[in-house]
């Protein structure tokens, strides 16, 4: 058998057509795949090379590697009854079928496709990861309006890109602010815990890794509501639709597995975007280094035990749990007063931008010796541009 | 109770064209225990085509019958039972699957359904009853793909079977009894339409229109080439080669493309009659060598036919038209319309002349 009704053939290409405009930026097609949709997308080159036999085999091998990829059924479905009579559309189920169902299923194609087609190349990485510290081996990133997270390595402190899998992301998309309201956060948080999956119910999959939220912007904006994981997916089902959870990001329980081996319980960052705003590494490293002069100044300042240089350094909106810039100000001018010397020595320096808001999540070891007190302690500042001067924002305990 | 409904695809006359070339006591007797089945008395048929049997238990048309019988009751494992060991025994005859597959389906296993009806078009490949069936397995298939696709429990799969489980054995040339041969007239253009059925009529006639022509639009949408059957016009008030005659030509084309597809030369030559023109007018013995080098050389040949038909010309000429598809690892060639001159000789039908164009 050979030939396949040409009403196929025109569906699969405007199916492609239509998801073409998004596949701007050249694909990088050298990084290996991750997940289905290398063949997923051979597949659907199968169908546009008019080549029915090979897509069968094609879709037929993955739904062997898948048995619960719902998606692979559809495009089998259609396959079949192409050879019984011309297609009308993509996920061509009886009219009975609720509208709904098909177009989750479309809507994951699409989103699966056109991630395959426009993997970041290497010289392309998001604008948000500045600075890892040595510790972190990874940063994950989701891109919310492609339903995709992509996994990064740390390199020298640079972001790497060396994953992307599809997620599941809220039933009623990003923006989470209140408990129940069924959306994903948007944010720079991290891992928190590993939930395994033998203390979880099928329904969470392979595992689960709760994340920050609230974290302590959210909170300081009033924004509440907790338990946003990332987990795997019920054993009878491969994936699940793009908008589905109740804030969670899902992954296929394989997906979850592979990025599971790449976190870091407290130190992995999770940020989440409503769409990655990507740059190259060149500029990156511009935004990178005059953070860094910005904090080392800070660093400096301090260290002089000059406190109005010091508070030259925070912005009037400061705030650090019930204080205000006011309060603070006060507060460091008594106790630097009473300091022979200080010495402020920082280590471990991850330097994060907030994938919405202004600010830089600038986290660190901070080791504070002076002539009555030492501590050690992680912090975390968030930094913000005041006036063309990066400013201290938010400092607080990590 | 299984449902084998929809008239549509049966094939209309029941078991009359097949009998002809039985012995006339068993054709009646088949006859009848067709006639018991049609009105229903489905136990009454069974005792005929038992006692049918009993005399001749390898009778593939008995045990065809008997097979349909079993169907009729709803009794699916005799009814298996019947189909299977009819397609052990005649590989080349594409009803038997044909109704396996029927079965199968009907017990919402569309795999093995798709399998045998695949299997009855290899043997027939211009089976239109086949091809619908299948088209209809594959619906099914396809709506299984989706239920999961959609995680929906499957619906009663036997619920919507409409798939038509063929009513007679036409069969391709297995079912060319050497007995019938013998009675038989050496040219079916002479024999005049019409005449009774007893041993008289020429053999030509087993073929009942079995690919019943649904096939223009089945050719349209099936997915793979399918002959379109035509029923040759004969010409008006000459005894032409009967119409009944058509499936027998087109089986003996099919059946010329498939020795030469499988390279098998002694197959392809025993196509050609013995008084066939050679091209050119060379000695037979050089046109065979020369086939048999051409057929020989190449690793693999595949040769299609497309759009046959039957021509019975005024002169009492019969000829089949076609569009030949040839292609090799060697060579592609384009599609050429080729005529076959055929005669009917030894019992069958032989090509006496081939020529490219109409």
């Amino acid at each position: 058998m050979s030939s396949l009704p040409s009403a196929f053939l025109r569906l699969a290409v405007a199916f492609f057509v239509f998801a073409s405009p998004a596949f701007s930026a050249g694909p990088a097609k050298a990084i290996s795949g991750a997940g289905p949709e290398q063949a997923l997308s051979g597949v659907l080159e199968a169908i546009e090379a008019n080549r029915i036999d090979l897509a069968t085999q094609r879709v037929e091998a993955l739904i062997a590697a898948h048995p619960n990829f719902r998606l692979a059924h559809l495009i089998r479905g259609d396959l079949l009854l192409a050879r019984a009579r011309p297609l009308e559309t993509f996920g061509n189920v009886p009219k009975t079928v609720p509208r709904e169902k098909i177009d989750d299923l479309r809507a994951e194609a699409l989103l699966r496709v056109r991630a395959y087609r426009d993997r970041p190349n290497g010289g392309r990485v998001p604008r948000y990861i500045l600075q890892l510290h040595a510790g972190q081996k990874h940063a994950l990133v989701v891109d919310s309006r492609r339903s995709r997270l992509y996994v990064f390595e740390n390199a020298g402190g640079r972001p790497q890109y060396i994953a992307d899998y599809y997620v599941t992301l809220g039933k009623n998309g990003v923006e989470k602010t209140r408990e129940g309201d069924q959306k994903t956060p948007i944010g720079v948080y991290h891992v928190t815990a590993n939930l395994p999956r033998q203390k979880l119910t099928d329904f969470y999959g392979a595992g689960a890794f709760p994340i920050n939220y609230p974290n302590a912007w959210d909170k300081r904006l009033g924004r509440n509501g907790h338990g946003i994981w990332l987990h795997g997916t019920p054993s009878d089902t491969y994936s699940r639709p793009p908008r589905a959870s109740d804030g969670c990001i899902v992954l296929a329980n394989a997906d979850l597995e592979s990025v599971g081996r790449s976190v870091q319980i407290g130190l992995t960052p999770v940020i989440i975007a409503d769409e990655i705003a990507w740059t190259d590494a060149k500029s990156l490293e511009g935004d990178r280094k005059s953070l860094a002069d910005s904090f080392e100044a800070w660093r400096a300042a301090w260290q002089t035990r000059d406190t109005n240089r010091y508070l030259s350094h925070y912005a009037p909106r400061f705030h650090s749990g019930d204080q205000n810039l006011a309060a603070w100000a006060e507060h460091k001018r008594k106790v630097n007063a009473g300091k022979k010397w200080i010495k402020v020595a920082v280590s471990k320096v991850a330097m994060i931008k907030d994938p919405r808001e202004t600010f830089v999540v600038v986290s660190f070891d901070q080791d504070y010796r002076s002539s009555n007190l030492s501590n050690v302690m992680r912090k975390r500042q968030y930094w913000v541009k005041h006036d063309g001067r990066w400013r201290i924002l938010y400092e607080g305990g990590a | 109770m299984m449902k084998f409904h929809d008239p549509l695809r049966m094939l209309a006359a029941l078991l009359v064209a097949l009998l002809a070339m039985s012995p006339p006591a068993f054709a009646d007797d088949l006859e009848d225990a067709a006639k018991l089945l049609k009105s229903g008395q489905h136990q009454q048929a069974l005792e005929r085509v038992n006692k049918l049997l009993a005399a001749k238990p390898k009778d593939a048309r008995g045990r065809f019958l008997k097979g349909l019988i079993f169907a009729e009751q709803g009794n699916v494992k005799d009814a298996t039972d019947v189909f299977l060991a009819l397609t052990k025994d005649f590989p080349n005859l594409p009803e038997p699957y044909n109704n396996l597959a029927v079965i199968y389906a009907s017990q919402g296993q569309y795999d093995k359904a798709r399998g045998a009806l695949e299997q009855s078009i290899r043997t027939h490949p211009s089976y239109a009853t086949a091809y619908e069936n299948l088209g209809d397995v594959y619906a099914k298939l396809a709506s299984q793909a989706y239920d999961k696709a959609l995680q929906f429990d499957s619906a009663n799969p036997a619920a919507k079977n409409k798939l038509a489980l063929v009513r007679e054995l036409v069969g391709g040339s297995a079912t060319a009894k050497p007995v019938a041969v013998a009675a038989a007239p050496t040219s079916a253009a002479s024999s005049p339409p019409g005449v009774p059925k007893d041993a008289a009529k020429p053999p030509v006639a087993v073929a009942a229109e079995p690919a019943k022509p649904a096939a223009p639009k089945e050719a349209a949408k099936a997915p793979v080439a399918l002959a379109a059957v035509e029923p040759a016009k004969p010409a008006a008030g000459k005894p032409a080669a009967p119409k009944t005659g058509n499936a027998e030509i087109l089986n003996m084309l099919n059946a010329w493309a498939r020795a030469w597809s499988s390279k098998d030369v002694d197959g392809y030559l025993s196509f050609y009659a013995k008084d066939f023109k050679t091209p050119g007018g060379v000695s037979r013995a050089d046109w065979e060598k020369t086939r048999r080098q051409r057929i020989s050389a190449p690793k693999s040949i595949e040769v299609t036919v497309g759009s046959p038909k039957v021509n019975a010309g005024a002169d009492g000429q019969v000829s089949v038209t076609f569009r030949q598809g040839y292609r090799s690892d060697i060579l592609a060639a384009a599609n050429a319309t080729k005529t076959l001159v055929l005669t009917f000789a030894e019992g069958r039908w032989l090509i006496q002349q081939e020529r490219v164009g109409n």
